[in-house]
This record gives structure tokens, sequence and C-alpha cells, in this order.
């Protein structure tokens, strides 16, 4: 199968996750979303590494996964104390920097 | 000749100075007896030096003490350094004498006066300055000393600052000094920028080749530094204030020592003037002027010690004018400052005695039939009078008429204008003084109530004794064979020149004496009777503007005190409105913008994503097109 594909499909994941980003309140919806993106950028790293028949994307890909995953731990223990305080995982509630 | 001793004539009064105002209240009980002892021995080191002077011949009689190296760029070389001449030993033993003499009399004078001590203080550090000003051998140490006795008269006018009209007295005096003193350091600037030098021998060998131009504005400068510090026209309008100070301290400081350094700076800058024609006249004008506005002005003043500085002011501008007839006139202007300084300091002991016993009142009106009540007071002060006015055989009639006799002596329509104007002076001293003599010592008696007239104690009529004895005598003994003409003829005459003679002497000597017949008479018409105790209202325009002082204070109100405010209020509207508007526009126009650009922070994160998704775009977008 034609590797370029692949990197149709990595832009329309990227693209349906920064669409969400911007669009959904919710902030796990957000923190999916960017799991999305991220996601999507690694699979145009395997793409490419394949393409160009080398191991570098690969690596870049373990490197990806590894920094997602302490993102998450931190992301999602901001998100729970956020929640417990004001009840509530709107992005938008969150805004006290502009008042 | 060098000698080491020059230096403790200004040391010990500095350090006697220093030790009183820092041990503070602790040196209440001896203060003035220490105060009084160093400045007696400043006296005696000045009369040995004076005796080992005169053993000396004449070329070097001179001595000099060289103290250190002050300033030393490239070439030029100030030295701190004493120079003990002819001149400044006049100077030295005048300061001393009569300086001792009043400190003896402040120990009585002031022995009412919680700050006693205080006051000694004071007047030995006027003693250290005002010797460090006849002593310096430059300009630059002069100054020092100019600025010291300077300091020393603000200190002492407004010694009892307690009251505000005599802390504004000091402060006048201060300021008018002040303008006096720009004067004598744009001199120096002169000096230094024309001569390369500022010690009085290194600029005399220079002169020669010097421009007109440089020497006359060197020449207005200096007439305009002695201005300041002799009250003469412009700058006179301080000195009648001055009287706030202490009696003491009018007799040394505004009447027999700091206020004539204006004619010791003409004197000492002999060489500059004698090549300067133009600023000599001026000098002549400026004593002219004075000398006349001073007598007015004594005419009409009912305040004792007002009408002895007017006086004072006159009888400098009689010193100064004689400094401008050149080497004819240096030394009778020096003797004139020397009897001056006893028969004035004599006259001011006695106003403050006569003060003593009539509990500070100062307002002749008031006074009245004082010589039965105060007889040795009336005594001296007598002596002082008939020296001032200038009868024969007293001192101010050596010293008046030969500064008369020079004056006609300078030949022509011009010497004849001078000489009538110092004849002129002449019958107008004779009028005020008699007026105070008659005021103050005979006629009715119009004290206030409670006043009872008494006699001085012994510390302060010895000290008026001697004075007295003074004015008696020193003229006769200074001109005797013209010993001061040809003591001091080294410093002020090298060249010993020949001077015409316009008028013979004994033309003029009967001329000054019907003056002051005349001036005697006049006031003895008008004062014999009976007088009123307040000043009569119905008077002419000439009286009511003689008893404004001729307007000075007016004048100098109109020309530089109103448009000082006027340009100080002008300055204040500009920084408030220029300056310290820029600065706030500056302010509001950041804070402005800053209020719309805050607006770009929503605190919505969204937002943020939305523009760094934007960003992202727009780089890879240019990134892009780069590459295409």
């Amino acid at each position: 199968m034609n590797p370029t594909n692949y990197l149709y499909l990595s832009a329309i994941l990227f693209s349906i996750g920064a669409v969400g980003v911007v669009v959904r309140k919710n902030a796990i919806v957000v923190f999916m979303c960017i799991e999305l993106m991220l996601n999507a950028a690694n699979l145009a790293f395997v793409t490419f590494a394949k393409i160009n028949g080398n191991l570098e994307g690969q690596v870049m890909a373990f490197f990806t996964m590894v920094v997602a995953a302490c993102e998450v731990v931190v992301g999602l223990a901001i998100i729970v104390t956020i929640f417990r305080s004001r009840r509530s995982a709107s992005v938008d509630d969150a805004s006290l920097l502009s008042r | 000749m060098t000698s080491e001793n020059l230096i403790y004539l200004v040391a010990l009064p500095l350090f006697s100075s220093a030790l009183l105002m820092l041990l503070g209240r602790r040196a209440d009980r001896w203060g003035h007896v220490f105060a009084t002892l160093i400045s007696a021995s400043t006296f005696v080191i000045g009369a040995m030096e004076f005796f080992a002077m005169i053993d000396r011949p004449e070329a070097s009689r001179a001595v000099t003490q060289k103290l250190f190296t002050w300033i030393s760029v490239g070439t030029f070389n100030v030295d701190a350094g004493l120079v003990l001449d002819q001149l400044s030993i006049a100077f030295v033993l005048l300061i001393t004498g009569v300086g001792t003499l009043i400190h003896i009399y402040s120990i009585a004078y002031m022995s009412h006066d919680r700050d006693r001590r205080r006051f000694f203080a004071y007047l030995n550090f006027f003693i250290a300055a005002m010797l460090l000003l006849v002593l310096g051998d430059s300009y630059l140490n002069l100054y020092v000393g100019w600025e010291g006795v300077g300091l020393a008269s603000y200190l002492l006018i407004g010694f009892w600052n307690q009251q505000p009209e005599y802390a504004t007295a000091a402060k006048k005096a201060f300021v008018a000094n002040r303008a006096g003193d720009f004067g004598l350091s744009v001199a120096v600037m002169i000096a230094f920028a024309n001569f390369g030098a500022v010690s009085f021998v290194g600029i005399e060998e220079k002169v020669d080749g010097a421009s007109q131009t440089a020497l006359t504005a060197m020449g207005l400068m200096l007439l305009l530094a002695a201005a300041g510090k002799s009250a003469q026209f412009p700058l006179q309008a301080w000195l009648g204030d001055a009287m706030a100070g202490p009696t003491p301290v009018s007799a040394l400081i505004h009447a027999a020592t700091m206020v004539t350094a204006g004619v010791y700076l003409i004197t000492r800058s002999n060489f500059i003037f004698d090549n300067a024609p133009t600023a000599q006249l001026a000098v002549v004008m400026v004593g002219i002027i004075t000398l006349l506005f001073g007598a007015v002005i004594g005419m009409a003043k009912d305040d004792i010690k007002k009408a002895l500085a007017a006086s004072t002011m006159s009888q400098i501008g009689y010193m100064i004018m004689a400094s401008g007839f050149g080497p004819a006139g240096y030394a009778f202007a020096i003797m004139h400052l020397l009897t001056h300084g006893f028969f004035k300091a004599g006259l001011f002991l006695g106003a403050g005695s006569v003060m003593h016993g009539m509990n500070d009142e100062v307002n002749m009106r008031r006074y009245g039939g004082l010589a039965r009540f105060m007889p040795i007071t009336s005594i001296t002060f007598g002596l002082g009078y008939l020296a001032i006015i200038g009868v024969p055989p007293f001192a101010g009639f050596y010293s008046k008429d030969k500064i008369i006799e020079t004056a006609f002596n300078t030949g022509g329509l011009q010497g004849v204008l001078f000489g009538s104007a110092a004849l002129l002076g002449a019958v107008i001293t004779a009028f005020y003084m008699t007026r105070l003599m008659l005021m103050t010592f005979f006629g009715n008696k119009r004290w206030v109530s409670g006043a009872e007239p008494h006699e001085s104690p012994f510390l302060m009529w010895a000290p008026m004794a001697v004075l007295a004895l003074g004015s008696a005598a020193s003229g006769y003994l200074l001109y005797s064979g013209k010993a001061i003409v040809k003591w001091l003829a080294p410093v002020v005459d090298r060249d010993h020149h020949e001077h015409a003679e316009f008028l013979p002497a004994i033309v003029v000597t009967t001329l000054a004496v019907v003056a002051v017949i005349i001036g005697v008479a006049v006031a003895f018409i008008k004062y014999r009777g009976e007088l009123s105790e307040s000043a009569p209202s119905d008077v002419s325009i000439f009286t009511r503007v003689t008893r404004r002082d001729l307007l000075q204070d007016d004048a100098n109100e109109f020309l530089f005190m109103r448009p000082g405010q006027k340009l100080t209020q002008v300055l204040v509207k500009t920084d408030e409105s220029v300056i310290d508007g820029a600065v706030r526009a500056v302010g509001s126009s950041v804070l402005g913008s800053a209020r719309g650009m805050r607006k770009l922070q929503t605190g919505y994160v969204r937002n943020y994503a939305l523009l760094i998704l934007i960003g992202a775009l727009v780089a890879l977008l240019a990134a892009l097109v780069v590459t295409i």
C-alpha cells in the first residue's frame, strides 16, 4: 500500500484533534484531543521512517510516547484538582487570568 | 625673609573657636576669658612682629611663610602661604588690638546672655578669618579668609536668631555679600586666565604685558567684591540691617575691621588698579556716591546704631575714594581706615554703653540729657565724635583732610568735583554726628518710663577709654613726619611718585575746618532746644525718602527681588507644564496602550490554543512559500 495514505490519515487525525482542542469545553475531551494530535504526529514519524528506510522516525515516536505519558500524569492531576475545587471541568471556567 | 610664627596668628584663634564650640556648655564658665586671652596673645604676636619689622631695613621688612602646597597642576602652583608686610601688619595690629578691646568689652556686655561662650567662639573665629584675609599671599588664600569673615558676620548678625527679623537681617547681609564674592571669584578667574597665576607677587610680575581689557575687567570685578564686603554702592543695603547683631559685633565687624576689607583688597591690588585708569575712576565714583549716600541717610536716622552704620558706610566711601586715587591715595585710605577703626569702634561701644544703661533702647528720640548720668561714656563718645567730624588735632582731622586734599590734587575740573563732594560729605558728617550727640547726651530727658541710666562697669568703659585715646592721638602719631606714607610706600608706591599740588594744603585744611563748623552750626541751631519724643510726621518728601534709606530697599526689591520672584514663578510653571508634562505624557501613553493591549489576554485557554494553531499554520505557510 502507498505509504502516502498513512500521511493523509495522520493529517486528518491531527486536524480532528486541533479542531477538538479549539471548540470543545470539557477539559477531559480537550485532553483527549491533544493525545490524538500527538498520536497523529507519531503516525507521521513512523511513516516517514518507513519511506526513508531508517530508524530515526521510529526512535522519535518512542520519545513522543514517553513525553505524552508524563504529560498525561501531570495534566490529569491538574484537571482532577480543578474539578475538586470548583465542581466543573469546563476550560472556560478557569479564566482567572483575565480578571 | 621667612618666618615660622605667622601661622600662629591664624591658628590660635581658630583653635580656640573650635575648642569652645566643641566643648559646648562645659566651657561656659571660662570660655569668655579663654577667648579674650587668645585674642590678646595674637595681639602680642602681632606687636612682636611689628617691632621686629621696624628693626629690619626697609627692603627686607616683609616676611613670608609657606604652609603647604595647595594646588599643583602642571605648571600651575598655588601654595597656601602667608605674607606679613607693611600693609598687612597695620591690619594685624588693628584687628587684634581693637579685637582684644572688644573681647574685653563683650565680657561685661554679654554677661547676661546664656550663649556668651558661643558668642566668643564666633568672635575668635572672626579674628582667625580676618587675619587669614590680610595675611594670605594670593587671591585664593585671601578668598578663604574673605568667605570666613562673611560667615562670621552672618553668624554674629543673626546671633539672636530667635527673633525672625534678626535672622532675616543676617540672611540679607549674606546674600549681598555673595554678590560681592561672585566678583572676587571672577577676578581670580581673570587673573588665572590672563596671568597664569593667582599670587600677588606672581600677578605683579606679569602685569606689564597684560592687555588693558583684562586689567580693567579684573579691576571692576575686584571693585564689585569690595562693594559687597564694604557696603558700597550698589551693594550697600545690608549694613543698616546688620545692626541687628550685638553692639560689640557692630563695633568690631561692621565698623572697624571686616567692612574695611574692601579697602584692603583695592590697596593690595594696587598693581592692577594703577594700570587700569577706567577701573580706578569707577572706584572713585563708587566711593563718592557711597560717601554722600551714607551721610544723607545718617541725617534722618533716629536709631543710634543705624545712624552710626550709615556713617560707617560714608566713611568707608572716603577710603574707597582715596584708594581710587592711586599711589597718592592708598596711604591716606589706610590711614583713614586705621583712625576710623579707633573712633568708630569707640562710638559703637559708646552706643552700646548707652543702650546698656537704657534697657536696650536704641531710639535717640527717647534719650536726652544723658551726659550727667554717664560721664565716662559721654566723654569717650565725645572724643570719638570730635575725631569723626574732623576737628583738629583729633584723628579724623588728619586722615580726612588728607583725603580731601588728594581729591583736589587730582587736578582740573575733575579734582574740583571730587574735592567738593568730599567737602560736602564732611559738612553732612559734622551735621549728623552733632545731631546724634545732642539728641543722646544733651537736651531734655525723653526717657521711656522705668529707664534708669547708669554708668557702665569698668570692663566696658576701659576699652572705650583706650579707643578714645586712639581717636584723639592716632591721627597725629600716624601722620607726624608722614610716617604712614613712608611706611607703606614699599607696598603701594614703589616708584615714589611726586604728587602735584593743585591747591595749597593750607587752603584745603581751612576749607575742611569751615565745612565742619558749618555742619556743627546747622545741627546746633536745629537740635538745640526741646525735642519731641517721636519723629515729626509733617516733613518734606525729601526727609521721608531719606528715612526710608533713600529707597535702597525699594530699589533692590523693584530691580532684583520682584523680577526674581517672577522668574521663579515662570520657572515653576515651566517645570510643572513642560517638564513634568512630558514625563506624565510618557506615563499615561504607556498606560493607555497597555489598557488596549490587555484586551488580547482573555484568560480563555481555547483562545490561546487557537492563536497557537493559527501561528503554527502561518509559520508552516511561510516555510512552504519560502521553499517553493
